[in-house]
């Protein structure tokens, strides 16, 4: 992948991101990657004069994850889509949709993720 | 002053596609905007799961309708690092003629309905009479009007001949003149001016720092055009962006129509250099890895992740299109607007809920 992709955790995540914004990186957007049925890849992809980097963080689906808008604004939206379509929760987002941008209030269901995990312990 | 909360869509006259704003007003003066919209949402991205990586060359062109080649070019793009491969020099070429084309009926599309937006309908229907110029070339090129469909991973399945491109050049120099004539009504006309001068300002620092791209991007000053990243052969052609410094709806007006006539002079450059050769090369394999593409939509940066996994689909596609980018910045442009400028303001964003709920 084009670019630098620095490995961050949910306690270095605001760090990296504030340091990026002091030298003076835009934030593009971020994606999501379900990677199995526990966990996800959250990579926050940054762009100065036409050069990209990554952080990529592996959070646990029910991790709560901190929330990069009140660094940057504009990530409030990506982030309450990630919770629309991941489920993965974010804490301290400047503008909390509560997964109803997308979603339906008694949506419980993440509808981008593959792998389910059934709570009811049933089988098939 | 008490506050009253005005919902503003999702359905409403300007809007084509629905978009709400919450609007919290103090008499007519908006104090806070909040935008939402998932109304419409398709989860198209989710589609790589069924459909393989080439058959999603189709899916991705019908994110939008409007820039539908330009989102097939960036995942080619996107798709052609991941296997190695590099479309041949004519086919980069055919590549940025046709998403010239995309570009300049798309904001003949917008300037329309900007128009519209403010009462002015004589200049909409006009703009939009130019447009079907254009429409016409990509159906004598493409075989269709809106979605040309011509990039496949590897290069492109259709080619101009000579007799096209002559075609093409003569057809861009009508449309050409026919934008000029009506270029003074949109930069100078006073209805034009009172509705769009100093309405819905963002600075060059706040734009920088909202994320905004594209035309709203340059409209505040700053130089930046994913073109400039030189992807399909805009390396080899001359290419200033186009920037204007007041920050307001009509600069963001005054930029399009200018890039109008900066595409039609790519298209004259790219027609004038294209080389002879292959359109295609043959793309054998199934990809593993990460790959990002960006490249300039007529709204501006469109981003795409693509994850691949050794077999005939995608792990993961991710699509941050230009009106994503650009919604958080209503937040910041309504504040201290009149209710009556929401519609002129949210339009100069040029917002495509069709690429937003993708």
């Amino acid at each position: 992948m084009q670019g630098e992709v620095i490995p961050v955790n949910v306690e270095t995540v605001l760090g990296e991101a504030a340091r990026a914004k002091a030298e003076g990186w835009r934030l593009v957007t971020m994606t999501c990657v379900e990677l199995d049925a526990a966990s996800v890849d959250l990579l926050y992809h940054f762009d100065r004069d036409f050069e990209l980097k990554h952080l990529r963080l592996t959070a646990s689906k029910d991790a709560l994850v901190p929330s990069i808008s009140p660094l940057f604004f504009a990530a409030f939206l990506v982030e309450n889509e990630i919770q629309d379509l991941f489920g993965v929760r974010f804490h301290g987002l400047v503008i909390d949709y509560g997964r109803t941008l997308y979603l339906g209030e008694d949506v419980k269901e993440a509808p981008f993720c593959r792998y389910v995990v059934n709570d009811s312990g049933d089988q098939g | 002053m008490r506050q009253a909360i005005i919902p503003f869509g999702p359905q409403h006259p300007v809007f084509p596609e629905p978009v709400h704003l919450q609007l919290k007003v103090e008499d007519e003066v908006i104090r806070e905007a909040i935008p939402a919209f998932g109304y419409v949402h398709r989860g198209l991205e989710s589609l790589v799961s069924i459909r393989d990586l080439h058959q999603m060359v189709h899916v991705v062109e019908r994110i939008c309708g409007i820039c539908s080649m330009i989102h097939a070019l960036c995942y080619c793009q996107g798709m052609e690092e991941l296997m190695g491969v590099e479309a041949p020099p004519r086919a980069r070429f055919l590549r940025v003629i046709w998403s010239e084309l995309h570009r300049i009926h798309s904001h003949l599309l917008w300037l329309g309905l900007f128009a519209d937006s403010f009462g002015f309908e004589s200049l909409f229907m006009e703009l939009w009479k130019i447009r079907e110029k254009v429409l016409d070339i990509q159906e004598a090129t493409a075989g269709n009007r809106i979605i040309v469909s011509v990039n496949v991973i590897g290069g492109v399945r259709r080619d101009l001949d000579l007799s096209q491109r002559k075609a093409m050049l003569d057809d861009l120099q009508e449309v050409e003149q026919a934008v000029r004539s009506v270029s003074g009504v949109l930069l100078t006309d006073y209805t034009v001016s009172r509705r769009t001068v100093g309405k819905g300002v963002v600075t060059g620092e706040q734009a920088r720092e909202l994320g905004v791209v594209g035309p709203v991007l340059r409209a505040s000053g700053i130089r930046q055009d994913s073109r400039m990243l030189g992807y399909a052969a805009f390396n080899e052609l001359e290419l200033e962006p186009v920037v204007e410094t007041d920050g307001d709806c009509h600069a963001r007006c005054r930029v399009r129509l200018r890039e109008v006539f900066q595409s039609i002079d790519l298209i004259r450059q790219a027609v004038s250099r294209i080389p002879e050769g292959e359109l295609s090369v043959k793309v054998r394999g199934k990809p593993e890895g990460e790959a990002v593409a960006r490249v300039e939509q007529p709204r501006g940066e469109v981003f795409y992740y693509l994850k691949a996994n050794g077999t005939k689909n995608l792990d993961r596609l991710r699509v941050r299109t230009p009106t994503f980018a650009n919604i958080p910045a209503l937040v910041v442009m309504l504040p201290g607007m009149w209710l009556s400028d929401v519609p002129v303001v949210v339009l100069s964003i040029d917002p495509c809920i069709s690429c937003t709920e993708r």
